[in-house]
This record gives structure tokens, C-alpha cells and sequence, in this order.
């Protein structure tokens, strides 16, 4: 019988693995702005296997949605797996490059403090600029960034959220990389 | 070996057996048609007036036939004409594959003469486009492509070859595998490692389930959706609803599905439902939808929709399953191999007290006499005097609506028609692919006076090519449809549908080397419609009608499916 859905409106993950062809990154955000849904981030690398690579989507909604505009991705030939990662269930990270004005050895001390603090690290220094690189969840990265808006932040550089899931579980054991059709997947 | 790459793309087309294809030529596409031109032995090229009509034709020749249409038009406006037809194919699943050329690869991304980014224009309406670049994996697309048309639920897909892919000195490794054996070829094994290349075998447990779930029922009704039709499954559909014994009401896709005159139909369900169809949802215990989306055409409102039943859904798509209507069970699979399993493990049942309840609320199907034609009465002659077996392809609006109705279908692919898209102009060329594709049978071509001026120049098509094909216009001077809901919901304000205008149809038809009738009465229409059956060649009959007809029940949009605006019958 029916699973019972969560209604609730959050943030997932949806992580899809594509074969590396043109075009594809623009197939798949297609399918997602043509049935309605805001992305709110998105990141496009390569993967451990040869000419597939990896796309991590954000986007909020409810799990009645989230299963739809998956099913939906499934059906585009590029596309090998679909997984859908929430809050719970995985790890979320984020890179920030962040290049904040110092004043003066006062303001840059203080800054490489609060970069210590977070587990950041300052990668480029100028007289009167320091970029900082920082990895982390996304509140972590956001509140570094309201730390250092006291000394002027000059520009900020952001990937979108790489998602992936706790313990052994990967995206591969329910994956249509499997070589056998199983029951409950996309047909053509 | 090595050949032409034009005539490696031949040759595949050969390999899927096809021997017909419609299109329209142009610059990009010429090597092409060079190459059409020596294999015009065994390939017929059906050339339209333009190319929506070819992508139609393509699109209908897949409908009633079964097999996978084919279309050829050339870059940019050639293929922005044929969008309407490719968006028509992929809201009716049907099979197509459109091949395109595009501008050589120094021109591309320059804004070139008649360049136009095909394949990104068809992205969202087909279930895959290919960019060919490269001439050495022209045979690994085209089976793919033909491959992922007809397979699970089918679609169209659309092929773009760049014209230096197709120049005369290009040459290419090719060996010929028939389509049945291609399974082997490493572009089909690339796609199955990751998509099922057959329908997917149905899950036991969910059988089961259902078989319990229609052994609690009382009240069970069956819809008859395109799946059905587009699966072939009529026979075992039918073997279902009789072990079932429930009312069966039929989507504007599933016309042909479920025979139109069996005693178990209600007739359409949905915005212009039957009462029968619609008090049924309403009322019963268990829907069981085969190959049905519950469009917002058949599911007005989602919310009372079949308020007080346990939904099930059978589709051979995953991503249809809750899309519309949340269920309460579903099973993936095609309609035939569930249906079929279905029927082994379900016992005959007899539902009779139910059946008296609904069945009753049919409509009678005989047409009232009148001394002004009628629509009933129009389609009752077309039923009456055309063969049993005969093809209707529509149009869209009050006559799609009323051929729906008042004709019945009895196999699948013998009602053509834009349910999905909604396509004016979509009939004539329907037409014309489904007579290029069934010879032996007779094609009625049903249009209303609006849809008819869209597309009506492949007339000259139907003359070339000396198709028998009768082409019956409800002529009430208006958007039909649209005035319905002006009169009804927009309190009688006509804007823009009044077509008080040219031309004369029979005069129209007679330019085009046809013959032309204008009936305005029963017997006329009789009389002209034995004629037209009886000359050989294609007919035009321009019937006359009243402007204010309209099509009963109607149930407003969006609305309980019970609430009807307009009562069945009633004036």
C-alpha cells in the first residue's frame, strides 16, 4: 500500500549522477525550472568513475514533490541515479572564499583569529586584504561571514552544497547502474 | 563496410522497416534528400504542404499503425514548424522520430541563415534529442533514437544532424542489423546498462493487493485510459472489466480502448463526462485507472475527486504515479502484462445492483429528428454508413468532443486525435498519415470550421496523393468550444470567435481538385456522405449547423466532477 508522505516543506538534497555529455547540467535544470521548482543551489563535478559525473541540487519542498521531480529525472536518458538526501540521513558542505579588507596589523590579527576559530584558513594576504578559504556546513560558513562583515567583506566566492550520505549506504546500491531492470524504476 | 553517411541514415531507416516517412526539404537538409532520392525504391516520402502537417501525418501514421512514425524537415523554420506536432506526439505518447538538419559546424552558434538550436527547442517536448556532430556514430543514434521512441511509453524523439555530418564525401563504418537483433549493438547496450529496455515486470505483491482490494469492493469503476490503447491492450482490458463486471468509462485517450458500444461503458469521463461517468466517480468505492494521468481534463478537482473510492493507478510510468491524483495503490507495469495477470487471479464477479444504478444514466445514443442538422445527426450517418471499421481523425473542440461521444470506437488506433495538447489543424494531417499507413481501410477526417482554415492547405496533399480520405467540417460560423464558454462563464461577450468569413468550403475543395458537398439536412448529409464514400478520391462536406449548439454535460474546470454546468440532453 501507499506510503505515507511527509508533508512537511524542508531542505533536500538530490543528488544525480549523469553521463558526462554536453549539454546535460542544462537538460536537467530544464526539467526543474519547467515543472516549477526553485533550485537553490546547484553543483556540477566529476565522480569516481570515468564519464559520469555528479550533480548536487538544493531545493525545498515537500516529499510528495521531491519524489515527483525525481521520478521525472530518472526518465532523461543521461541520467544513471537518483538519490535523495535529507537533513537527517546526511553530510552537507559547503567552500567560501571570502576576501575581507584589513585596515590595519590590529584588524588582520583579529581576523586570523576568528579564521583560526573556524577552522579556516587565510590563503592570500595584501597590505590591506586577506582572503580567506573556509569549508563547512552552510550555518558554519554563514556565520564565519557575519563575523568578518564588522571588517568589510570586498567579495565573496561560494560553491553550492556537495551532499552525501552517512555510513556505508551510497548512491550506487539503488542506482539504474545496475545492469538488472528492478521493479518500481523509470522504464523508457 | 563503408558507405555514405546519408546513406548509412537510409539504411538504418531500413533496418527499423520503415518504408514511409513525411517531411518537407530545405538547404540544410538537401544531402538528405539527395540520398532519398536513390532509395526512392523503397522508401516512400510523403511531401505536405508544410511541415506541421508532415509532423501530424508522422504522428498519426504512429497512432493507427503502431509503428514508429518518421519526419523529416529542415533547419530552423522548418523546425520550428514542427514543434506543435512534436509537443502533439509527446502529450499523446505517440511513437515519432523527427529528423532534422541544422547548419554545418563552422556556421554553428553564428546566428547563420535559417539556424536555430533545434535540439533545445525540442528538449522539453520529446523523451530525448540527439546532436549528431560526429558522422561515425550516425548508426548508434539512429537505433538508439528508434529504441527509445518505441519503448516503454513511447514518444518522440528528434534527431539533429549538423549538414557537414551529412555531406556526400563523408563515409562511415556500417553493417546492416535488422532491428530486432540490434540489442546487440554497443549504442543499445550503453542505454541498458542504465534504462530497462522492456516493459517492467509487474511486482506479485502488488498484484495481489489489488485482486484483495477489488474483492472488498461493491462499487467498483474501471477507466479505460491511452495506456490501454497505446499498450494494445484492448483485449485483455476487455476481458477485465466483463470478470470485474463494472462500469467502464473512457478518457479522451482511451478511445479505442474498450469497444464504444459494449454494455459495460459509460461513455467519457471527465469535463464533458456522460452523467453515467461521472456519477460513477463519484460514487464508487474502487477506481482502477489503466494508463490514465488523471489529467485536469479528467480529474477536474483533485480534491473530491472520486472522493469516496480507493484509487489505483496501473501505468507503465513511474513518474505518472501520484502526479495528479494521490492514490492509494498503484502497480508499474504495461496495461497488457498487468491486465493479463489480473485476469488469472481475479474471480468473476457480478456487481449487478451497481451496474443498475449507473448504467441507466446513459444518455440515449439515437439522434433526435430535427428539420436543422444536428451534430448527432451528422455523426449518426458517419456511423451508420461508413465500414465498421473505419479511422476518425479530430480536431479539437465541440465536433472532437462529439465524435467522442456520439461514434464508437472498437480497437485502438482508430480514433485519432489531440487530447493531450489540444492541437487545431491536428486532423487533416492525422489523416493523411493514417491512410498513407492503412490503405485498406477508409479515414473520416471530423473538423470544425476553425481547425479546418489552420491546416487545411494539405487538402492538395490528400489530391496528390489520391487519398480516399472524407473530410466532414462542423460548420457553425464559431469557435464552437470557445463560445460555449463565452455563453456560458463570460455572460455572451463573443470576443474574437465569431468566424463569419471565407472561404466557401465546397469551392475550396473543388480548388483543390476534391469534391465539395454542403448539406444542410439529414437527408443531404446522408446523400452526400454516400456519395463522398462512393467516388474514390478525397471529399469535402461542409455541414451546416447552428451557431449556438453545444456539447452536454459540461462541467466547469476545476470543479466537482458531479457539478455540472450544462445537464446531459437538456436545451
Amino acid at each position: 500500500m501507499k506510503k505515507p508522505l511527509d508533508t512537511r516543506r524542508k531542505l533536500y538534497t538530490m543528488c544525480i549522477l549523469v553521463e558526462d555529455v554536453p549539454g546535460v547540467l542544462s537538460q536537467v535544470s530544464r526539467l526543474f525550472s519547467r515543472k516549477g521548482y526553485n533550485i537553490e543551489s546547484i553543483v556540477s563535478g566529476a565522480t569516481d568513475k570515468p564519464g559520469i559525473a555528479r550533480i548536487s541540487i538544493e531545493l525545498i519542498g515537500d516529499e510528495l514533490m521531491i519524489d515527483q521531480i525525481a521520478a521525472q529525472c530518472r526518465k532523461l536518458l543521461p541520467v544513471k541515479a537518483v538519490k535523495i538526501l535529507d537533513e537527517e540521513t546526511c553530510i552537507r558542505r559547503e567552500i567560501a572564499l571570502i576576501k575581507v579588507s584589513c585596515a590595519d596589523r590590529v584588524s588582520r590579527d583579529e581576523i586570523i583569529q576568528l579564521v583560526n576559530i573556524f577552522r579556516a584558513k587565510v590563503i592570500d594576504v595584501a597590505k590591506n586584504a586577506l582572503t580567506i578559504w573556509v569549508f563547512g556546513s552552510q550555518s558554519k560558513n554563514a556565520a564565519l561571514i557575519e563575523m568578518l562583515e564588522d571588517f568589510g567583506i570586498l567579495e565573496i566566492a561560494k560553491t553550492g552544497t556537495i551532499a552525501i550520505e552517512r555510513g556505508c549506504n551510497t548512491i550506487y546500491d539503488e542506482s539504474k547502474l545496475k545492469e538488472e531492470y528492478e521493479y518500481g524504476k523509470n522504464v523508457l | 563496410m563503408k558507405i555514405r553517411a546519408t546513406a548509412a541514415i537510409m539504411e538504418c531507416l531500413l533496418e527499423q522497416e520503415v518504408d514511409t516517412i513525411f517531411g518537407y526539404p530545405g538547404g540544410t537538409i538537401l544531402n538528405l534528400y539527395d540520398e532519398l532520392y536513390r532509395y526512392q525504391d523503397r522508401i516512400r516520402h510523403v511531401l505536405t504542404a508544410h511541415e506541421q502537417g508532415a509532423a501530424h501525418a508522422a504522428d498519426g501514421y504512429a497512432r493507427s499503425t503502431g509503428r514508429v512514425g518518421v519526419c523529416f524537415a529542415t533547419s530552423g523554420p522548418g523546425a520550428t514548424n514542427l514543434t506543435t506536432g512534436i509537443a502533439t506526439a509527446h502529450l499523446d505518447s505517440s511513437p515519432v522520430v523527427f529528423i532534422t538538419c541544422n547548419v554545418g559546424e563552422s556556421l554553428l552558434g553564428k546566428d547563420s541563415f535559417q539556424e536555430v538550436d533545434t535540439t533545445g527547442i525540442a528538449m522539453p517536448i520529446t523523451k530525448a534529442t540527439y546532436l549528431v556532430r560526429d558522422p561515425q556514430t550516425i548508426p548508434d543514434v539512429m537505433r538508439q533514437a528508434f529504441a527509445v521512441a518505441a519503448t516503454g511509453r513511447p514518444g518522440p524523439v528528434l534527431i539533429d544532424f549538423l549538414k557537414n555530418v551529412t555531406a556526400p564525401d563523408v563515409m562511415i563504418d556500417y553493417e546492416f542489423v535488422p532491428w530486432n537483433q540490434n540489442r546487440a549493438c554497443s549504442s543499445i547496450q550503453a542505454l541498458a546498462s542504465s534504462h530497462a529496455l522492456k516493459a517492467p515486470e509487474p511486482d506479485q505483491g502488488d498484484i495481489d493487493t489489488l485482486v484483495d482490494m477489488i474483492a472488498q469492493s461493491e462499487r467498483p469503476l474501471l477507466i479505460c485510459g491511452g495506456g490501454v490503447v497505446r499498450g494494445k491492450a484492448d483485449q485483455v482490458f476487455r476481458k477485465f472489466a466483463e470478470k470485474l463486471d463494472a462500469p467502464v468509462a473512457i478518457t479522451v485517450m482511451g478511445g479505442g480502448g474498450f469497444p464504444g458500444s459494449h454494455p459495460l461503458t459509460t461513455g467519457m469521463i471527465g469535463m464533458h463526462g456522460s452523467q453515467a461517468s461521472n456519477v460513477a466517480c463519484a460514487e464508487c468505492d474502487l477506481l482502477i485507472a489503466v494508463g490514465c494521468r488523471f489529467s485536469d481534463r479528467v480529474a477536474l478537482d483533485p480534491a473530491t475527486f472520486a472522493s469516496q473510492a480507493k484509487v489505483v493507478q496501473i501505468d507503465i510510468d513511474r513518474a505518472e504515479i501520484d502526479k495528479n491524483v494521490l492514490t492509494d495503490h498503484h502497480i508499474i507495469g504495461s496495461a497488457k502484462r498487468v491486465l493479463t495477470l489480473l485476469n488469472e487471479k481475479m474471480p468473476q464477479y457480478d456487481h449487478t445492483a451497481w451496474k443498475e444504478h449507473i448504467l441507466p444514466m446513459r444518455a440515449p445514443s439515437v439522434a433526435e429528428d430535427s428539420p436543422k442538422l444536428t451534430p448527432q445527426q451528422v455523426l449518426e450517418v458517419i456511423r451508420l454508413q461508413a465500414p465498421h471499421d473505419t479511422i476518425v481523425a479530430t480536431d479539437v473542440g465541440q465536433h472532437q468532443m462529439w465524435s467522442i461521444k456520439y461514434l464508437h470506437f472498437d480497437y485502438p488506433g482508430q480514433l485519432l486525435t489531440s487530447g493531450g495538447f489540444g492541437t487545431m489543424g491536428f486532423g487533416l494531417g492525422a489523416a493523411i498519415g493514417a491512410q498513407m499507413g492503412n490503405p485498406d481501410k477508409r479515414v473520416v477526417h471530423v473538423t470544425g470550421d476553425g481547425c479546418f482554415r489552420m491546416n487545411c492547405h494539405e487538402l492538395c496533399t490528400v489530391e496528390h496523393y489520391g487519398l480516399p480520405i472524407i473530410t466532414v467540417i462542423f460548420n457553425n460560423g464559431t469557435l464552437g468550444m470557445v463560445r460555449q464558454w463565452q455563453s456560458l462563464i463570460y455572460g455572451k461577450r463573443y470576443s474574437e470567435t465569431t468566424l463569419d468569413r471565407g472561404p466557401d468550403f465546397v469551392k475550396l475543395a473543388e480548388a483543390y481538385g476534391l469534391k465539395g458537398f454542403r448539406v444542410t439536412d439529414r437527408a443531404e448529409m446522408e446523400t452526400a456522405f454516400a456519395q463522398a464514400l462512393a467516388c474514390g478520391s478525397g471529399a469535402v462536406i461542409d455541414c451546416v449547423l447552428d451557431i449556438d449548439e453545444m456539447v452536454r454535460p459540461m462541467v466547469a474546470a476545476g470543479s466537482p466532477i458531479t457539478d455540472f454546468l450544462l445537464k446531459e440532453g437538456s436545451k
